[in-house]
């Protein structure tokens, strides 16, 4: 099987329940309902002093792996109920009508429901739900076992004998970009501006969606959440004329916890601001391209 | 309350530390969780508690330490330790501080006994 990501098409890891029909994950389906590494009978041969190590090393492998396969991910996190699904519906709709070609693939985390995964099908994009079971955030390994189920994955292979055979062999990892468009990957959290800061997946950037409808101080009283990320994502804002949000009063409480963060103000329901959305999307996978 | 996980993560490194060097119990393990490192600490021993029965750490003293943040200020130019990340440079009150340390979670060392 991959080393790196566990491609090969038996079964899931350990404790995951596997919906056949979907590919959808559900790592919380074991008696404990929740996914905990460590817990795992399996122990490992190297020392890592820090506790996130191990997540972090698989962080690395999903980094490395999507730069193999000209993917750009981009890990997208919020408070439940922010618009992620939403915006990225709408997103995938125009990056169809802009760029035509692209492939765009998303892995959907939530604790429970194949929702938010069956709404980005219906899209016509390719989707992989993880449940985390009581899980508050996704983690590396589930990252990569979520993206070995994605055509994102398999759509720079020639589908020649040497790879196959390669692949085969525990994914030494030799494979360069073979060529064709590069794709862009959408990792949507579990709705929580707490934990998933702490858990690299091998993004090349979180996003941080915030709506209009909360408290403009949200990147002050969840700082770690806005520091970890590169663009902050004011979502909604076809709503501010009926709120006493202060856009820039929350500009500058990001701005306290993260001096370079990036700022878009955004409505996927009216539209307004999609397009710089989509400038920065593209302009995030230029080194992609350019590997 | 990702501190279960984080305890999950602390016990995987216990084990792995053991399956190199083999022993009977833990008697002390010791942590440092940086002011910066996004761990509520008491959450983190309720969770260390939780999971220790049955375990390796079952019957360890857990001791976490603290250590300030630290980070450089692009106001003044100094290195300044900070509590949180909404803290302002202590030095000259600027809010532009880029964090540098005290963002890690970090198994210390263990004193592990062969009885």
């Amino acid at each position: 099987m991959c080393v790196v990501c566990g491609c090969s098409d038996t079964g899931a890891p350990a404790g995951v329940a596997v919906n056949p029909a979907t590919g959808d994950l559900h790592f919380g389906a074991g008696e404990a309902r929740v996914s905990v590494p460590g817990l795992s009978a399996g122990r490992a041969i190297k020392l890592e002093a820090d506790v996130l190590g191990e997540n972090n090393r698989i962080a690395a492998q999903n980094r490395q792996h999507f730069a193999d396969h000209g993917v750009t991910a981009l890990n997208l996190v919020s408070s439940p109920g922010s618009g992620k699904t939403t915006l990225l519906c709408a997103t995938i709709h125009a990056l169809r009508a802009r760029v035509p070609a692209l492939p765009v693939g998303v892995i959907e985390g939530d604790q429970q429901t194949s929702n938010d995964a069956d709404r980005i099908r219906a899209t016509g994009a390719p989707a992989i739900q993880v449940n985390t079971g009581k899980g508050c955030h996704l983690d590396a390994p589930m990252v990569a076992a979520a993206f070995s189920r994605l055509p994102l994955h398999g759509h720079h292979h020639p589908h020649d004998g040497a790879h196959d055979a390669a692949h085969a062999h525990g994914h030494a990892h030799a494979h360069h970009h073979h060529g064709g468009m590069p794709s862009l990957l959408f990792i949507e959290n579990v709705g929580n501006l707490v934990c998933p800061a702490m858990w690299d997946l091998g993004e090349a950037a979180k996003v941080a969606i915030l709506s209009v409808t909360e408290g403009e101080d949200k990147p002050v009283k969840y700082p770690d959440m806005f520091a970890a990320a590169r663009l902050m994502v004011l979502n909604k804002v076809d709503l501010l004329p009926h709120l006493d949000f202060d856009v820039a009063a929350c500009i500058a409480h990001a701005q306290r916890v993260n001096p370079g963060i990036e700022v878009l103000l955004l409505s996927a329901k009216s539209g307004q601001g999609m397009d710089a959305w989509l400038d920065w999307l593209l302009e995030a996978m230029a080194p992609a391209e350019a590997a | 309350m990702h501190e279960m996980s984080l305890a999950g993560g602390v016990l995987r490194v216990v084990e792995q530390a053991h399956a190199r060097e083999p022993f009977a119990r833990v008697s002390l393990l010791r942590l440092a969780a940086g002011a910066l490192a996004g761990v509520e600490v008491s959450a983190l021993r309720f969770a260390l508690d939780a999971i220790a029965p049955g375990t390796l750490l079952e019957g360890a003293t857990i001791e976490i330490d603290e250590p300030p943040g630290q980070a450089f200020c692009m106001g003044c130019g100094e290195s300044v330790e900070i509590r949180s990340r909404t803290d302002d440079c202590p030095l000259c009150g600027s809010a532009k501080l880029q964090p540098t340390g005290g963002m890690e979670l970090k198994v210390v060392d263990l004193v592990v006994h062969d009885d």
